[in-house]
């Protein structure tokens, strides 16, 4: 492992960012300083105009894998995430079957580690996702397993999330959340407003998801486990966490980029590309959304990242299923969000810093043999370092995409800001935007 | 807006102009002396070739576009598709992919998913697609022709000719919509039809079969029943979709007919001259009273006979329009 050295990028820490040089040797950040002399044999990266800050951090990634490979491997996945400037996911358990016990763990951070990042995974909270009965936590815990969610769906019944977060505090774990109460989201398949009823198409309300928020806070009240809400995408939603987290309760919660870049009106034309879970909600929503992140009030961007073969997003808008490609794009939508004035630690803090804390990658982990992620660009931290240039202008073309899927909703959509770099576990994986 | 629909799919009414749908109407019109004649067939569309693709069960939209498309002589392919695409294993885009392989002017469509008509119309951007119902969001043929229906009815009442009249008919007019709106596709055709050609309209129905932030639609919705019917000049039925699961949307069948049926003592409210008006397939004692179907009110089976005019004009405009000036 050559050394790498990073000129004069803009390092972002945790309090303060400063324009340096960041040498890394043997898979450590060995040295921050205004300039360094570096070893003759080191591999030069020049950043100027650059943010340089620690390696992104997916908290909701679905690899597919094991089940529906021909949408996503963990693989391709983990190379669509270096593109992205990740250097650690976490790998959703929706698969087929579903990763609720230590083999299908184990499979997955056997197969993970063969990635060039690190792949955590998320378990489920109860078995086959069907949320009737506790997965065995504790074996994956065992295991390094941190975060457990049903995702796909949330935990419909109350007394079954009850005993999921009382089980899980002692094991020192966090659940994760996919709010919507299923009876009132009633099959929908788009966000309930006057457009869905113009189209005829059967609306996802609002209601849905912030009547499990409310239910889940009130259930972290009686149970004081921590929670974590994954990609909530209404004003009152965050609105309502903010609250809670505020009084102290253990609740956290992300965005996905969707809901903070697109709103409902993309459905109109009914194309499947546009149909997720939760739904792109009312203008107002992805403006509550972009002020709150703008605010610094988010804890982290989560991608969602959704691959579904090409053929399935060519079904009636109702057919299809729900969920958008994330990896490759969500730094430049984050970016783009934040808006001219952005604030690279805040930029790190919800794409890094935020979600290692949340997940709890923020310090390595033999079992699971991953390194420590989120930290603070400072000697003896753990190699992951994403290099992003703020003024880098590009194209999304779907065609081009790492991720083994095409259903981006941004095919064709002009960004700015890009990875330039992603150094993860000390190997520069992405340079100059390409994969090595 | 679209100004005419010549040369283009029709897959809403929604974005069609005043004058688009005028012009259907008056072609409509000339289809209607076709089929009195005793050779009912005009070469219109010689040689074209009109693909009806139902993927949802259909018998009187199916035989009506068939029969429109046969009296224009074209060549239909008729296909007999499953009724869900999931099941089959097949895309929705290889389905049409398939059929527009074997060389095809025109599909006319009926799914059960809102939208699949206009992707379908994305996927072979060549092909005229003209929606013939896309689950509950439109059925562009059905508001037509009743728009054709009342155009017609009231121009015999007032001596005048179709063409002669255009919209004037419209103007002012109070056409009240009953029933299960919500999950109509009927209903979102018909309400752009009625309100773009400059009629009033209003809708009754239970709070649940009202759709979705219905204060944006060009209507007024009206809560007491026996008072719009008295208000009404046209009185358009819906039946409850209950292979949408209206069902659960209401107590119960009678509790329907106790709340918005026409019933023959509520038709007895309504002024003498106004209009009843069903789509079909009607469910007699629930939405409507038998004898009030049976009346001489009820235009039910014009609009049944006026689908073979208006899906011909459809089909013309649509596939003929785009150029080489035919005479008919």
């Amino acid at each position: 492992m050559s050394a790498i050295i990073i000129r004069q990028g803009l390092v972002v820490g945790e309090h303060s960012s400063a324009v340096a040089d960041v040498l890394i040797v043997a898979g450590r950040i060995a040295e921050v300083a205004a300039t360094i002399d570096a070893p003759s044999d080191a591999h030069e990266l020049d950043a100027r105009d650059c943010w340089v800050g620690p390696g992104f951090v997916d908290l909701h990634a679905h690899l597919r894998e094991p089940g529906r490979e021909a949408a996503e491997t963990i693989e391709s996945g983990a190379r669509a995430g270096a593109l992205g400037g990740y250097c650690a996911l976490v790998a959703m358990p929706n698969t087929e079957p579903a990763l609720d016990n230590v083999a299908l763990v184990s499979y997955v951070l056997e197969r993970g580690a063969r990635t060039a990042l690190d792949v955590a995974v998320a378990g489920a909270i109860t078995k086959e996702r069907r949320g009737e009965s506790l997965a065995p936590m504790a074996e994956m815990a065992a295991l390094g397993v941190r975060l457990f969610t049903d995702d796909g769906v949330g935990v419909q019944d109350p007394s079954v999330m009850r005993r999921a977060l009382t089980y899980a505090k002692p094991l020192g774990v966090r659940l994760a959340q996919h709010c919507e109460d299923e009876r009132l989201a009633a099959g929908g398949t788009m966000n309930e407003g006057a457009l869905s009823g113009r189209l005829g198409l059967i609306g996802r309300p609002a209601l849905a998801e912030e009547l499990m928020v409310l239910r889940d806070i009130e259930l972290v009240r009686l149970t004081l486990a921590p929670l974590h809400f994954l990609h909530l995408s209404t004003s009152r939603s965050i609105q309502m966490v903010i609250g809670a987290r505020e009084e102290g309760l253990p609740v956290t919660f992300e965005l996905a980029p969707h809901h903070f870049t697109l709103d409902e009106s993309a459905c109109a034309n009914f194309d499947p590309i546009f149909k997720v879970h939760p739904p792109l909600r009312a203008t107002s929503d992805v403006e509550a959304l972009r002020d709150a992140l703008r605010r610094g009030v988010i804890d982290a961007v989560a991608t969602d990242h959704a691959p579904h073969a090409p053929e399935l997003k060519d079904l009636a808008f109702d057919e299809a299923p729900a969920g958008m490609l994330g990896l490759e794009h969500c730094a430049a939508l984050t970016f783009e969000a934040l808006g001219p004035t952005a604030d690279p630690r805040t930029f790190f803090q919800v794409l890094s810093r935020g979600p290692a804390r949340i997940a709890q990658l923020r310090s390595s982990d033999v079992r699971v043999r991953h390194s420590a992620h989120g930290g603070s660009m400072v000697a003896g931290d753990d190699a992951n370092v994403t290099v992003f240039d703020p003024g880098a202008r590009w194209r999304v073309d779907r065609n081009t995409l790492e991720s083994r899927s095409m259903n981006t909703p941004y095919d064709g959509r002009a960004m700015s800001g890009r990875v330039r770099s992603t150094i993860a576990k000390g190997r520069l994986v992405v340079d100059e935007g390409r994969l090595t | 807006m679209i100004e005419s629909i010549r040369g283009r799919s029709l897959l809403s009414l929604d974005e069609l102009s005043k004058a688009a749908m005028v012009e259907v109407l008056d072609t409509a019109e000339s289809f209607v002396e076709v089929n009195r004649r005793s050779i009912k067939k005009v070469p219109a569309l010689k040689g074209r070739v009109v693909a009806s693709l139902f993927f949802e069960e259909s018998t009187r939209t199916r035989l009506s576009f068939e029969t429109a498309a046969k009296r224009l002589s074209a060549d239909v392919l008729s296909l007999a598709v499953a009724s869900s695409s999931v099941k089959k294993g097949e895309s929705l885009r290889d389905t049409i992919a398939t059929i527009d392989a074997l060389g095809i002017d025109a599909v006319v469509m009926r799914h059960r998913s809102s939208g699949a008509a206009l992707q379908v119309s994305r996927y072979v951007p060549h092909v005229r697609v003209i929606n013939g119902g896309d689950g509950q969001h439109q059925h562009p043929t059905q508001g037509l022709l009743d728009a054709f229906t009342v155009r017609q009815v009231l121009c015999e009442r007032h001596d005048t000719t179709g063409l002669e009249s255009g919209a004037a008919m419209f103007e002012g007019l109070r056409i009240l919509i009953v029933g299960d709106i919500r999950h109509s596709r009927v209903a979102r055709s018909d309400v752009a039809a009625y309100a773009t050609l400059g009629a009033e309209v209003r809708l009754c129905a239970p709070g649940t079969l009202l759709p979705e932030e219905v204060a944006t639609w060009p209507v007024t919705v009206v809560h007491d029943f026996d008072e719009a019917l008295a208000w009404a000049d046209v009185v358009g039925l819906l039946r409850l979709q209950s292979e949408r699961g209206s069902g659960a949307f209401v107590a119960s069948l009678d509790e329907f007919t106790f709340t918005n049926g026409l019933t023959v003592e509520r038709a007895r409210l309504m002024k003498p001259e106004a209009l009843i008006m069903h789509p079909g397939p009607m469910n007699r004692g629930v939405e409507i009273d038998s004898r009030v179907v049976d009346s001489s009110r009820a235009v039910v089976e014009r609009q049944v006979s006026n689908g073979v005019p208006i899906r011909m004009a459809v089909l013309y405009l649509s596939v003929a329009g785009s150029g080489e000036g035919q005479t008919l």
